[in-house]
Formats: C-alpha cells, sequence, structure tokens
C-alpha cells in the first residue's frame, strides 16, 4: 500500500486502472438508470422515490469524498507527501459536487413530501456545514500563492472538517428530525423492499466508481501538473 | 413498467435527475479534458529537455 505512495509507481498502477474505472461507471450508470425507471412507484412517496436513486448515492459519496480528503489531508500534514496532498486536493471538486447534488436532489423530494424545500434539522444543517467544508477548503486553497503553504492550511481544515463526518452520520439518530433514520445501513438490516434495494445498490455503485474514475484521474493529472511545473522553473532557471 | 410522466411528481423527478446528470457529467469532462491538457505540456516539456 504505501509502495504506492511513490508517485511514479502510482502512475504505472494506475493507467491500466483508470479507463476501467471509467468503462464499469459508464455501464452502471445505464444499468441504475433503467432499473430506476422500471421500478414501482412507491404505494407512499410515489414516483418521488426515483428521486431516492440518485439522493443516497449522493449523499453517501459526498461523505465517502470527504473521508477520502480528510484521510489524505492527515497524511500530506504528517507526512508532508505530495501525492497524499494531490488526493486531498481532487477529492474536493467532486465530494463538492456530490455534497451538493444531495442538498439539491434532498429539496426536490422534500418539496412534495415534506412541503417544504428545507428545514434546519441536524441532517439537512450537518450536511450543509459538509458542503461549506468542501467550499472553504477550495477556497483556502486557491487564496494562498505558495502551493506547499496552501497544501498545508487546506490540509489542517480539511482534518478539522472529518468532526463533521460522525455528526451527518448519527444525527438522525442523536436528535429528533424530520429526515427519516438510516433504512440502508442500519442494525437488524435494511428496511428496504428488494424491488428498490437493486436501483439503490447499482447506482451507489456507479457513483462510487465514477467517484473513483474522476479522483484517479485528477491525481494523475495533478501529479503531472505538478511535474510540468517543476520542469518549467528548471528551465526557468537554466536560461 | 416505465412510466415516463410520473403525474404529479414528475417536475421533481425530472429536475433532479437532468441537474444530476449535467453536474457528473461536468465533473467527468473536465477531469477528462485536463488530463489530457497536462499529458499532453508533460509530453512537449519532456520532449524539448532531450
Amino acid at each position: 500500500m504505501f509502495g504506492l505512495a511513490n508517485p511514479d509507481r502510482f502512475m504505472r498502477f494506475t493507467r491500466p486502472l483508470t479507463p476501467v474505472l471509467w468503462g464499469l461507471a459508464v455501464v452502471l450508470l445505464a444499468v441504475g438508470t433503467w432499473l430506476s425507471f422500471t421500478a414501482p412507484a412507491d404505494y407512499q412517496q410515489g414516483d418521488t422515490v426515483r428521486i431516492m436513486f440518485i439522493h443516497v448515492p449522493a449523499a453517501t459519496l459526498g461523505l465517502g469524498a470527504y473521508a477520502a480528503l480528510g484521510v489524505s489531508s492527515f497524511f500530506a500534514l504528517v507526512f508532508r507527501h505530495p501525492l497524499a496532498d494531490a488526493a486531498a486536493r481532487a477529492a474536493a471538486l467532486p465530494g463538492a459536487v456530490l455534497t451538493g447534488l444531495a442538498l439539491i436532489t434532498g429539496a426536490l423530494w422534500g418539496q412534495p413530501m415534506w412541503g417544504t424545500w428545507w428545514v434546519w434539522d441536524a441532517r439537512l444543517t450537518s450536511v450543509l456545514v459538509l458542503f461549506l467544508f468542501y467550499l472553504g477548503y477550495m477556497a483556502l486553497r486557491a487564496s494562498i500563492d505558495d502551493e506547499a503553504k496552501a497544501g498545508r492550511a487546506a490540509a489542517v481544515l480539511g482534518l478539522v472538517g472529518l468532526i463533521n463526518l460522525p455528526i451527518v452520520k448519527f444525527s438522525v439518530d442523536w436528535w429528533n428530525t424530520l429526515h427519516q433514520p438510516a433504512s440502508l445501513l442500519r442494525a437488524g438490516g435494511t428496511s428496504l423492499d428488494p424491488a428498490y434495494l437493486a436501483p439503490l445498490l447499482t447506482m451507489m455503485a456507479a457513483y462510487g466508481l465514477l467517484f473513483g474514475a474522476v479522483w484517479l484521474t485528477s491525481i494523475r493529472t495533478e501529479v503531472r501538473r505538478r511535474r510540468v511545473l517543476s520542469l518549467r522553473a528548471r528551465a526557468a532557471q537554466e536560461a | 413498467m416505465l412510466d415516463l410522466d410520473m403525474s404529479p411528481y414528475g417536475v421533481f423527478v425530472w429536475s433532479s435527475w437532468a441537474i444530476s446528470a449535467v453536474a457528473l457529467t461536468a465533473i467527468s469532462l473536465r477531469a477528462l479534458v485536463a488530463a489530457r491538457r497536462w499529458k499532453r505540456e508533460l509530453t512537449r516539456l519532456e520532449e524539448a529537455r532531450k
């Protein structure tokens, strides 16, 4: 595992993996979309249940991407490893987009089902805070010219934001929320009907693979970008 | 069974899926375009150094 921390080895290892991830993501997205639109309408939610097939994966991957950002930030701070810093940076934008999608699709589900676009309950608010952590991370990185300093400052913010992840996950258990408690990952097994489990799990796998593809591609791009900057700096010194 | 109308919730369902499709396509294209750009630039610089 730590062998992959070598950028050259990482580039060699991920070269064949990246197109496989892209291909699998596209296939599973197509299959998941078909399953999502052919599943029966829910007896209570009606057709809005189809929003859940994209809302839940976006929210789960939004959390997962932040976990990747936070753990990478930890390795970047402790070991000062450029690949860990590149991994943290590469997770920020897709993570922010997925979290933003979770908020938007949640609002589009909430209006017909709850009668409101938004409530300040613990789950919705903690996910909004997660989204703001992503925006803060990207803004902080962009606001400091020295990339090393920007990376360290953003890594500290990334680590602080990890505190929010268990709050998001357990907010529905710790507080009385309008948002329903977990129905997929919960003690005693899932409460979902198999008719909804198949599209949901397929879309979760598809979103996971797509995030993996975007993340890996972006890390590889970041490694190349840093090499380009280094070569340009060397050429400028020699001139 | 495929029901594309989804009344009375069609506007909510289709908006959610459309926004998600646009956003996911955008981050995918951005990653792929940037990958191509920096790969080409690195190749150009490495060849120039030879």
